[in-house]
Formats: structure tokens, sequence, C-alpha cells
């Protein structure tokens, strides 16, 4: 189940933006990022921010930074992924808490052996010697006409590499929260932060949100089926199970928030109860998220289900320019739906559900 | 120049590294070393020489041809003959074996075996010595191989633009296994390469443990003071092949050019030095005689430490949790 922890401070009545504690305040994920990080650096010297036009605040997470913080703490890079991600790692292997901000998930191809023969295994090689409290961010920028190479949804292919943690905040609150749990862990983690979510707001405690990582949250019980969704696909989730509640089918909502390391127990805790799991995930099919949520379900959860399990992911072909053409890949509220009257549909005395 | 002191501090330091790497390789052949070593012999001149112009609280990170570099930096043997054999009392807990030697409490932040992959972190490192305010500086060795990596290009480039307290120490042996560098590097000097990043680069003798000391030194005071990074490049051989455990049948080196650089050995140079600077062969005798001591003891010691319990395959992955770790 979720907890969130907010930190009470001595210190009086407003929270560490300025803003007053008493009331939760109405932010957009790009603002509850940046709340994040502002407060982090505030509380914390040894964080600093590393990126592609951060200065500038291009991507709307940094704003005010460069003046608060200054130039050493908050720096633009030059085009050298390889490079600032690995003095990102030599830099936290030397006291320092860094944060990286690719800006777009697709860049972070070009320092793929920084990520995974550096950062990943730095510690575990040298026998736990080193440490590395570095936080990578960057934006699935997909859905957004932006083609191909800018449409990546990575964090399947990093779940697969041991020593990294992943997150994936499915809103502000979870934005804030993940974040910051981030940035104050001794390990590195790489965030994905969904960009067809940026604009969405919600109301979100001021001062320290803190969501531990590693813990699922259960955002809308149910007993007919269990739907558990990735990023993006978490609102469409909640919609779709909305729509369902009026004909009569329950459905159970969970967000694992933590895709590495991954909440198991809440997720078949949930398929005990109800029986049957739909995954949804946007990215691509093959060994995607949603296959190992799905492959941990069977082999630990196998007598509680009821029905086969059911994937709604994006197919294994790559996001074309074309905007009616890429609408019609992403997961949706409809195939969610249809995803899960099919599964309760399964073995159940009313054939049409 | 070199002190007295500094002199036998060399000579102690470039033994070790010596008759570390011919036990290395014993042990590879005889099957108690698993997997390949990659010897330094031939290289201890340059490593040593970088190595005695910095702290021990001073950075440094490696190559694939790693055992040299933490003995250089002043590692204890033992742990490291115990980490090529896999041991638990391993410098790495037998994690990472010959490649990845570590040795965090005298600066040496580890060896890498991706070419050229360790030189971001070198930037990383130095650029934390100048976000925390200290005089520390971080030494980035690598190969002439590893000048063509686009890791190398990035990060010097960063430590330029960043003023970065890194020292850039090519150990130009003329080789990326069998590949010449003169087919591969399109300028005469690899240190041609530092002035399109706008640093000092020089080429020095590599053999000659003053030499590099006096090339090394300059360019740690240049860092130590702020002016930030520069690249030197160590002209250097390695007599044995590529890699003890992997054998290579072609040849592409001649009998005479490995011949002429033995002449060139950088222990007979140091010995010819010492003995001009006022040491005898008594002196000199000693100091071998305690170094063979040292090495003798830490394979006692490697031989005697058990292997790791199977539990160990999951520690250290990460800090804190054990049960983030799946089976």
């Amino acid at each position: 189940m979720t907890t969130i922890k907010v930190t009470r401070h001595a210190d009086g009545e407003k929270g560490l933006d300025g803003e007053p504690r008493s009331r939760p305040k109405r932010v957009t994920y790009l603002e509850a990022i940046a709340a994040a990080q502002r407060q982090e650096m505030r509380r914390d010297p040894s964080v600093f921010i590393m990126g592609l036009d951060i200065e500038a605040n291009v991507f709307g997470t940094t704003g005010g930074f460069l003046q608060e913080f200054g130039a050493e703490r908050v720096r633009n890079v030059p085009l050298s992924e390889a490079g600032f991600t690995g003095a990102a790692a030599g830099a936290a292997m030397t006291g320092l808490r860094p944060i990286v901000d690719f800006n777009i998930s697709s860049f972070m191809y070009v320092a793929m052996d920084q990520l995974i023969s550096q950062v990943a295994k730095a510690r575990y090689v040298f026998g736990g010697q080193a440490s590395l409290p570095v936080v990578y961010r960057s934006a699935m920028f997909y859905h957004g006409s932006n083609a191909a190479q800018h449409s990546d949804r990575p964090y399947p292919m990093f779940m697969n590499v041991p020593g990294l943690k992943v997150i994936a905040p499915s809103g502000p609150l979870e934005a804030k929260g993940l974040l910051t749990a981030a940035i104050r862990d001794d390990n590195p983690v790489l965030c994905f932060e969904d960009a067809t979510l940026w604009g969405s707001r919600t109301e979100v405690p001021q001062g320290d949100v803190v969501l531990p990582l590693g813990t699922a949250a259960v955002l809308r019980p149910g007993n007919d089926a269990t739907v558990v969704a990735i990023a993006g696909s978490v609102p469409l989730s909640v919609a779709a199970a909305e729509q369902l509640a009026a004909d009569g089918i329950s459905v159970e909502v969970i967000d694992p928030r933590t895709l590495v390391p991954l909440d198991r127990g809440t997720i078949l805790d949930s398929v005990a109860k109800t029986g049957r799991l739909v995954v949804v995930d946007p990215a691509h099919r093959t060994c995607g998220a949603a296959a190992e949520i799905a492959a941990c379900v069977v082999e630990d959860g196998f007598d509680s289900l009821q029905a086969g399990i059911a994937r709604v992911t994006t197919p294994d072909t790559h996001p074309p320019f074309s905007p009616t053409l890429e609408a019609s890949l992403y997961p949706t509220v409809e195939r969610i739906v249809a995803a899960v009257r099919h599964v309760v549909s399964v073995g159940s005395q009313s054939a049409d559900a | 120049m070199l002190t007295y002191e500094q002199l036998a501090e060399a000579y102690r330091r470039l033994l070790k590294i010596r008759l570390f790497e011919e036990q290395a390789v014993i042990m590879v052949k005889n099957g108690e070393v698993a997997g390949a070593v990659h010897p330094s012999i031939g290289q201890e001149a340059a490593v040593v020489g970088t190595c005695l112009a910095v702290r021990d609280d001073d950075y440094m990170l490696g190559t694939h041809r790693s055992h040299g570099h933490p003995i250089g930096k002043g590692a204890a043997l033992g742990p490291l003959f115990a980490e090529l054999l896999g041991k638990s009392t391993g410098v790495c807990r037998g994690k990472g074996g010959s490649m990845h030697l570590a040795d965090f409490s005298v600066g040496s932040l580890g060896e890498s075996s991706i070419v050229a992959s360790g030189l971001p972190i070198a930037a990383g490192a130095a650029l934390s010595a100048k976000l925390r305010g200290t005089d520390q500086v971080c030494i980035a060795f690598f190969g002439d191989g590893a000048s063509n990596e686009g890791a190398f290009h990035e990060a010097v480039n960063l430590s330029s633009i960043w003023k970065l307290p890194v020292i850039w120490v090519c150990e130009n042996n003329g080789y990326a296994i069998t590949t010449s560098a003169k087919d591969t590097i399109p300028v005469e000097r690899i240190a041609q390469r530092a002035a399109a990043y706008g640093i000092p680069g020089v080429t020095v003798d590599g053999q000659d443990v003053s030499v590099v000391y006096d090339a090394v030194n300059e360019a740690v005071g240049r860092a130590r003071r702020g002016d930030g990074p520069s690249l030197v490049e160590l002209l250097t051989y390695r007599y044995l092949e590529h890699a003890e455990g992997m054998p290579i049948e072609t040849v592409y080196r001649t009998e005479n050019e490995i011949d002429s650089w033995r002449k060139r050995d950088p222990l007979t140079l140091l010995e010819a030095t010492m003995k001009s600077d006022g040491f005898d062969n008594a002196m000199l005798t000693t100091i071998r005689a305690e170094i063979e001591q040292e090495v003798n003891s830490a394979v006692d010691f490697a031989r005697a430490s058990a292997f790791p319990e199977s539990a160990e395959a999951y520690s250290d992955l990460y800090v804190g949790e054990k049960e983030t770790v799946t089976s």
C-alpha cells in the first residue's frame, strides 16, 4: 500500500519552497520535478545538477536554479553523453550527489557503455568500495509526433541490468516523491518521466514528500481484476476502471511506481484477491516491463490465476511520424477496457461481462 | 628531478610491479589465476614516475593493463594477489579480478576493461575535487588505442571547458593488441591531440622514471593551481604479449623491435641512474631482497585465503538492501 511520508520541520509554517505548508498545492508534473530538485539542492550542498540546456530552463524543471544555486552547481553540458554520464558517476564515487538531465530518454543510448559498464557495475566489481548516489533523469518524449529516434521508452532495457534502480512516476505527486527519494538514495537511479504527463496537474503536499522506492501504490481497490499500469498508462487505467465500474466490473489499479526494485508482493496480493491480471505498459511488447510482471505472477501466483494474463502494450514497431498512425499504437482507455472485459469473461459465470 | 629518497622509492615500486607481474604470469600459466592478465612488464617507469608525482588522496583511474597502476599508487600487494586468485580477501572481495583492481584507500578508483571507459569517470573525480574546493587531482591512464575512442575525446573536451584538475597520461606502447598505432592514429604524436582541446600536451621517454616524473609533476602542479588539465604522452613498450592467457598466433612485431626496447629496460635504466647518484650495489640488493620478501608474503597470503561464500555473488550490488536482488 502507498504511504506518503511528509517530514515536518521544526522551523515553522513555511515549506522548503517558501510556500505555507498548511495546504497542498496543485502543481504540474514538471513543477513537481522542479520542486523536488530545488528542495534537495537547498537541503544538501553536495547535490548538483548537470544537463543539456538546464541553465536556460528549456524543459521547465530548473526555473530560477542558476540564479539561486550558481554556475558551479547548475551546469549546462556539451553534447557529450558518454562524457557527462561518466563524469557524474565519477563525482558520485568521490563524495557528491549529482543529478543528470538527459532531456530525452533516447539520448541515453549514446551513453550506454557508461551507464552499464560503469554506473551499474562499479559498486559490484570493486567489491563495495564505490557507492554512486547519482540520479539520471530523462523524458520519454513519445506520442508527440517526434518520430522514432525521439520516442523511446527504454526502461525495460535497464530493468535487465543489475545494479540500477528504475522509477517511472505517473503523476505530479509521484514525480516529487519518487525523485526526492531517488536523490536521497545512495544508489544510481534512472528516472523515466513520461512526457504525456507533463501537463497533468494534481494536488501535491508542500515541503518534503518522500515516496519510498520499491513500494507500489494501490490507487483504486477492486475485486474482479487487477490492472498493473506503468507511467502514462496509469491515468488511462484509472479512467478505464471508472468506465468499467459503471458496468459492475470492479478493477483494482496498481502503480508499481518503481520498476527496479519491483514490489512483486503488492501485485501478487492483488492477483490473489482478483484472480485476473492485465498489465498496461507503453513500452514495446517484447521483453517490456509487462513481460516481467506477467512472468512473476505466473511463477509465483499461478494458483491465484483464473484466466490467462493480458498485456496492453505498444506493438513491436517504431513510432511513425504521421500523427494518425502514431496515436493508434500506444495503450488507450478503450484497449484497457477491452482487455479487462476479456480476462473477466474467461471462465466466469456470465459469458458477457 | 627525483630526490635521493624518491629514487629509492621509485626503485621499490618498479621492482614491486616487475616481480608482481612475473609472479602473476606464472600463476596464470599454472592455472591458479583464472582468465587472463595484461602484464605491465616494460611499462613500469611510465606508471611509477606518474604515481610518484601524486598523493594518496589524489585519484587515479586505469585500464585493462591493470596491475601496475594500483601497485604504483601504493596499494598493498596481498589483497591484489588475492583478488587475482578470486579470494574473499581480495581488494575487491573476488568480485572484479585482474581487470577491476581498485584500492580506494590509496585513491585507486578502479581499472576498467572497456577501453577508455574510465576516462569520463576520471573527469568526474576531478570535477568533484574542484566542486568540493580541495586541491586533489586525478590521474587518468589510457593507451594509444584508447585515444581513438569517443569517450576519450568527450572526457578530454569536458576537462578543458571546465578546467578540471585531471592529468591525461597516455602509456603509448605502440599497439592495441596486434594493431599498430601508426595505422590508426593520423598524427605523429598522441600529444598533438591535446591541442584540439586547448590543453598542453607533451611527449616524453616513458622508460626513464625521472623523465616521466618531471613531466607528470609539472602537469600535476598546473592542475593543483587551478590551471586545468594536461596530456602527457609516455613512449613505452610491453615485452610480453597483450595478455597472458590469450595466445596470439600471428607475428605482428619483430624480435629486433622487442630487443631494442629491452635494451632500455626501466629497471636497468634506474639502477644505472641510482649508481651514479650514490647508491651502491649492496643498497640495491637490499631493496630487491625486501621487495622479493614482500611479494612472497603477499603470494602466501593470497594462497592461504578462502574463496568467497556463494551468497557473495549477490552482495555489493546495492547500498543498503539485500532484498532488491532476485535469484
